[in-house]
């Protein structure tokens, strides 16, 4: 029988409070699953498969929004990932020590910049290079190609991803510079040993030395990018149901996020209020199996240790 | 480690190894050049568009006569209603994973933490929605934007906490365990005052980032165009501020987004670069 003493009394308010972030979890969890019980059981399996968001008629179908989610954080991956490890390995292997730390400090700022912020910027300056500078040309020449057919505007899946790209940068890039980091001085001084160039330590050796720690920064960056409400929501376009089902990567589309965003307040019905909380749900799920994902990915790589008292 | 690892390394050519090095340096100082470009547009295009909107009606006039105090006013009460909430749960977590945290419950929480980290924020803005807005008081309420905030807040303030309490040393612990002080005197009078400095940094840094935050808020305040009106009325906030007037297509509403822009920034940013340079450069691994 433990005493009442006050370092036990303490330590059991701290870990009484430490529970309040699986209680954040498990409340999240309870509210959509219990908010979309409703869509669920008119529309069961078809909310997933289903492509028409009708509230008229209500059908709802959220497959548009997830293939729309899963192609901008795509899009976001394939422009971000080369990008990030490219300025991880530059401040890490590369830079001289006195611009190291500006470095780095730039690339944490764009971490720090709002994403209503991105959103706006997006709108008023990046849809417009992506139009002159990206959609219009490939349209012209590649219109035929159903990828870059339709009227490009400007708004829709690319210039999503690409504002994604932007947003993912330093997630990945700051956890792949402490994988790269980690990587023993002894490896990369075995490398050098036998005449290795920088170029050739770093592809050959750091990297592969770091291949799943890296993999879990990606892994997190997509967590971002699949969360990511504002800034897609305002350059998406919101094209609401079959419309937005993917064709082309010029034209206006939905996520799962820019679609509870765009459309929460205009439901009319307890249904379609349902439904949007039952997008909510959908996302949880996806994105709580990549966070997890990466936690694991992440946490075995860099031994995070358990506590400050071993 | 491999075996043929000279056949990876083409010895014969030289100077194309040399050359490919080059091309690699390169590409790699590009990528950074890349990234820097769109950060360096954001504040060149909000500091340009933004600036002309700023004048002393638009920072302290309502919402009818085309300013943006309420949604400063409720930007500081938002942040003000968050921290009271989240910072002291957030640091008391942190506490508990870094002096007691070496069992599974805490690795349970301390997994739990970091995965809502990654959390998206527009599913904790709707959780808040039902809780509080349509539930316990039954209509918008600043209430509900700083519970969905401090959601959000909690888990990075216990990130940041327990990383800056594992930077004391482990002799203060033991040298107060000498001293046959109590466990629980040590950390409030030992250890979380000498990891005052990363705290503060810490959790201002969270505070910023939440301060910026739309989606949750979106859900929750409804936005509106007059002064704080109360614990069950509509509230207006910066960002949801800046998202409303962005959907409607008039010149001055969009100016007026730029404008609120420019001191969303201004605030994030002066928090973020002034507690950066007055904190110690060791916190700086720790603000991911």
């Amino acid at each position: 029988m433990t005493k009442l003493t006050g370092d036990n009394i303490f330590k059991c308010i701290v870990a009484v409070i430490a529970a309040f972030a699986a209680i954040i979890l498990i409340v999240n969890a309870y509210v959509l699953i219990t908010g979309s019980v409703r869509v669920f059981s008119v529309s069961g399996f078809g909310f997933i498969s289903g492509r028409s968001w009708n509230p008229g008629a209500s059908t709802f179908g959220v497959l548009p929004a997830i293939l729309g989610t899963l192609i901008t954080s795509g899009i976001a991956l394939l422009v971000g990932v080369p990008l990030s490890l490219g300025i991880a390995i530059f401040i890490v292997e590369m830079a001289p020590r006195a611009v190291r730390v500006p470095f780095s400090y730039l690339i944490e700022m764009l971490a720090a910049v709002p994403s209503v912020i991105y959103g706006l910027w997006g709108m008023f300056v990046l849809r417009f290079w992506v139009l002159d500078y990206i959609e219009t040309p490939l349209n012209t020449y590649l219109g035929w190609f159903p990828l870059f057919s339709g009227t490009p505007t400007g708004y829709g899946f690319l210039t999503a991803g690409l504002i994604l790209a932007i947003m993912i940068i330093p997630t990945i890039a700051s956890v792949s510079r402490e994988v790269i980091s980690a990587v023993p001085n002894s490896i990369k001084e075995a490398a050098y040993g036998i005449g290795a160039t920088k170029g050739e330590v770093i592809h050959h050796w750091v990297l592969s030395y770091g291949r799943s720690g890296i993999f879990g920064a990606i892994i997190l960056g997509l967590g971002r990018a699949i969360g990511e409400t504002m800034a897609v929501t305002m350059v998406i376009g919101n094209a609401a149901g079959a419309k937005g089902m993917p064709v082309s990567l010029f034209q206006p589309g939905q996520t799962l996020p820019s679609l509870i965003a765009g459309g929460f307040f205009d439901s009319q019905t307890p249904l379609q209020s349902s439904a949007y909380i039952g997008a909510g749900l959908v996302l949880l799920v996806i994105s709580l199996l990549i966070n997890i994902a990466a936690h694991v990915m992440v946490t075995r790589v860099l031994k995070v240790k358990g506590g400050a008292i071993e | 480690m491999r075996t043929n690892i000279f056949k990876k390394l083409d010895l014969h050519s030289y100077k194309l190894r040399k050359f490919k090095n080059k091309i690699f340096y390169i590409l790699c100082l590009s990528c950074i050049i890349v990234a820097i470009v769109p950060l360096l547009s954001i504040l060149f295009e909000v500091i340009l568009r933004g600036a002309p909107a700023i004048n002393l009606q638009f920072l302290t006039g309502n919402g009818l006569h085309g300013g943006i105090g309420p949604a400063i006013q409720g930007t500081v009460i938002l942040i003000g209603l968050t921290g009271a909430i989240g910072i002291p749960i957030g640091i008391l977590t942190g506490v508990y994973l870094s002096e007691y945290g070496t069992n599974k419950y805490a690795t349970w929480i301390r997994s739990i933490n970091d995965i809502l980290t990654g959390f998206p924020s527009i599913i904790v803005g709707i959780t808040a929605y039902s809780l509080i807005v349509i539930g316990l008081i039954g209509r918008f309420s600043p209430m509900a934007g700083a519970a969905a905030l401090s959601f959000m807040l909690i888990p990075i303030v216990a990130r940041t906490t327990e990383e800056s309490l594992k930077l004391v040393p482990n002799s203060a612990r033991e040298a107060a365990m000498a001293l046959g002080i109590h466990r629980w005197r040590t950390i409030i009078s030992i250890i979380l005052p000498s990891a005052k400095g990363g705290l503060i940094t810490g959790t201002l840094l969270a505070v910023a980032r939440i301060a910026g935050e739309t989606a949750p808020i979106l859900l929750t305040i409804m936005g509106s165009n007059f002064f704080f009106q109360g614990f069950s009325a509509p509230m207006d906030a910066l960002p949801l501020r800046i998202y409303l007037n962005s959907q409607l297509h008039t010149q001055i509403a969009q100016t007026q987004a730029w404008g609120a822009a420019l001191v969303l920034i201004l605030i994030v940013l002066t928090l973020n670069i002034g507690v950066r340079l007055a904190s110690n450069n060791r916190y700086r691994k720790i603000t991911r």
